[in-house]
């Protein structure tokens, strides 16, 4: 039978690649991807305590959590597809609008 | 054997996710966060979570991952160039800090390392688990749901909004024009 | 080697993989005599007679043709990204016979893979897995032709698979459960309505449901009159243009795989699955029966109705199909509402 804490390890593990990816890279569709791992991490303990407390209120959550998320990107998609549109660029440094 | 399935499936999720940010070509990261989701969705599987894994492969890798595709698609993107000491830096400032929360995390875990309450099958009736979550979602979760079709409702507005652009010529001027 | 044998983890897997073995192979043989079939159909319906030079009656054409498919030049395009463009076809077929693990094909454990609590959700996963196959397929040959038959596609697909999830879930309110045999055999009783004895068939209390889902089938198979992304007047054959050899026999396998799969689970939804007359042993013949004269309807609208344009197609989906399911499901649940259940 599998343990809480594995879950709980494997959630922060890619927790924290995603926060990686937040930092690291520049391109602004994999920082939204990497967002879409934290919040995936975030659902995956929400599903580990469902199980260990027996109870669905967990796994409701994850299900709220995903109609957001599925918002949220078509949202952000198209304001990254917008400022394609106006800058010809999805890195997040060369968007600098407000500087100048 | 379920531990192995699991220790199978958090191999492949944590790989799968590592290339996400790793690799330099975003359409080969977007198809390995599929397979990091279609992972997951067999972690969920594994803790008796039908409806949600089976939501998970519906919803993210079945819509939300074939519009990420469609948009890198659409804009041609081409590989990161990344160079240069500014750049290095920041990366190596990311990497850090990312290791440390993952270090944080694991180091509050492992407060309980193995004694944590096992996940073992309950005893008892168990109505389908689809069926819970109905249960669950159209009664004590009744006023959060409707929210949620509020939230809907409102990002089909924006998007719409969004996508059909402005008329004028932004100010920026660049690539203006009537759009 | 008794312990061994008795190890329930291993009896699991033995009847596991006898139970695909026999799916595989008589998925393949039904995928290739429907193309064989595909062709015949549509000569007589063109007033020839279709292929008869090979084997009595042309029987053996399927197996020259996959003879044919082999042993072609297998060619890459240069600037193809390699890897995706193998991955494509592979993932074509995958999803398709996936598919085929929940459909009860007979009464009795022994005919359904695995009742799965969540049967029908697997479908659906897998029907926007299938998306993929399809999309890079397009994207990775790196050819404008393909690029546009992929985009077509996903956009397609994915405006179809709406109104096809939304036309399943009247059936959902009736059968109370989302698990296919417990689908199966919410249809199994009679109606007596006056003389006649009907059977209480889904397709009898949700018409309209069962015509959404056949369109929508249509459309996700992307088969003809929904074939724009492979439009071959338009876009030279879309997004396989730059496919040959057995990568386009995947592609090809896969379209038919996916049209078979989606026929079983219209047989189960509607037609209320191995139900029939005579005693339970006819089960199996009853699904089969059932899901051969659905795939002569596939291959009769195939070759009856012309191409849609695109702006039709999409009008079609968002302002006719979504609506109408949705009143659809409205309806369903009232009734089910006030009638307790049976309706």
């Amino acid at each position: 039978m599998i343990p809480l804490s594995w879950s709980l390890i494997l959630s922060a593990l890619v927790f924290g690649i995603g926060l990686i990816g937040v930092l690291v890279r520049r391109n602004a569709l994999i920082i939204f991807m990497s967002i879409e791992l934290m919040l995936n991490s975030a659902n995956l303990v929400f599903v580990a305590f469902a199980r260990a407390m027996n109870s669905i209120d967990g796994q409701v959550f994850v299900f709220f959590v995903m109609t957001v998320a599925a918002a949220e990107v078509a949202v952000g998609l198209a304001i990254i597809v917008n400022l394609f549109r106006l800058r010809e660029t999805v890195f997040v440094d060369e968007i600098n609008l407000l500087k100048n | 054997m379920t531990p192995y399935l699991f220790i199978g499936f958090a191999a492949l999720l944590v790989t799968s996710s590592l290339l996400v940010i790793l690799h330099r070509n975003p359409v080969t990261s977007a198809l390995f966060l599929v397979l990091a989701f279609c992972s997951l969705a067999g972690i969920y599987l594994l803790l008796q979570a039908e409806f949600v894994g089976m939501v998970q492969i519906i919803v993210y890798a079945g819509a939300i991952m074939v519009l990420f595709l469609f948009v890198i698609m659409y804009l041609n993107l081409s590989h990161d160039i990344e160079s240069g000491v500014q750049i290095a830096l920041r990366r190596g400032t990311g990497w850090l800090v990312g290791a440390v929360v993952v270090a944080e995390g694991l180091a509050l875990v492992g407060r309980h390392w193995f004694p944590g309450p096992f996940l073992e099958a309950i005893p008892g009736p168990r109505v389908g688990n689809t069926q819970q979550i109905g249960q669950a979602l159209y009664t004590r979760y009744l006023f959060p749901f409707e929210i949620t079709s509020m939230l809907l409702l409102v990002a089909m507005v924006g998007l719409i909004v969004i996508a059909k652009g402005r008329t004028a010529p932004p100010a920026a001027g660049d690539s203006g024009g009537p759009r | 080697m008794a312990a061994l044998l008795e190890n329930p983890d291993l009896q699991l897997a033995f009847w596991a993989i006898v139970k695909v073995l026999v799916i595989l192979h008589a998925m393949l043989g039904i995928v290739s005599y429907m193309i064989f079939a595909e062709r015949k159909v549509a000569g007589h319906m063109q007033a020839r007679t279709g292929p008869n030079r090979v084997g009595p009656f042309g029987l053996f054409q399927p197996i020259a043709d996959v003879g044919k498919l082999f042993f072609k030049e297998e060619f890459i395009p240069a600037d193809a990204s390699k890897v995706i463009f193998h991955i494509a076809p592979m993932l074509a077929v995958i999803p398709a016979l996936v598919t085929f693990v929940i459909v009860p094909f007979g009464p009795g454990d022994a005919f359904v893979g695995t009742d799965l609590n969540v049967g029908l959700l697997l479908f659906f996963a897998m029907s926007s897995l299938g998306v993929y196959a399809i999309t890079l397929g397009g994207w990775a040959s790196n050819n404008k032709y393909a690029l546009l038959g992929g985009l077509r596609s996903s956009a397609q697909m994915i405006s179809y698979e709406l109104a096809m999830g939304l036309s399943t879930i009247g059936v959902l309110l009736i059968a109370g459960s989302l698990s296919m045999v417990q689908i199966v055999h919410s249809q199994a009783r009679l109606m007596h309505l006056g003389p006649l004895a009907v059977p209480a068939w889904n397709i009898f209390f949700q018409p309209l449901a069962f015509a959404i889902f056949m369109i929508t089938a249509f459309a996700e198979t992307n088969r003809a009159p929904f074939d724009l992304p492979e439009a071959e007047g338009e876009l030279v054959a879309g997004f396989h243009t730059e496919y040959s050899s057995m990568k386009f026999g995947l592609f090809f396998l896969g379209e038919y795989m996916n049209v078979i799969s989606i026929s079983c689970i219209a047989v189960t939804l509607f037609l209320g699955g191995w139900n029939g007359p005579g005693p339970q042993s006819l089960g199996l013949l009853w699904f089969v029966l059932k899901l051969g004269a659905l795939l002569f309807f596939f291959i009769w609208v195939r070759w009856t109705f012309p191409r849609l344009r695109y702006d039709q197609l999409m009008n079609f989906g968002w302002k006719v199909l979504l609506p109408l399911s949705l009143g659809n499901v409205v309806l369903t649940a009232l009734v089910v509402y006030f009638t307790g259940g049976r309706p």
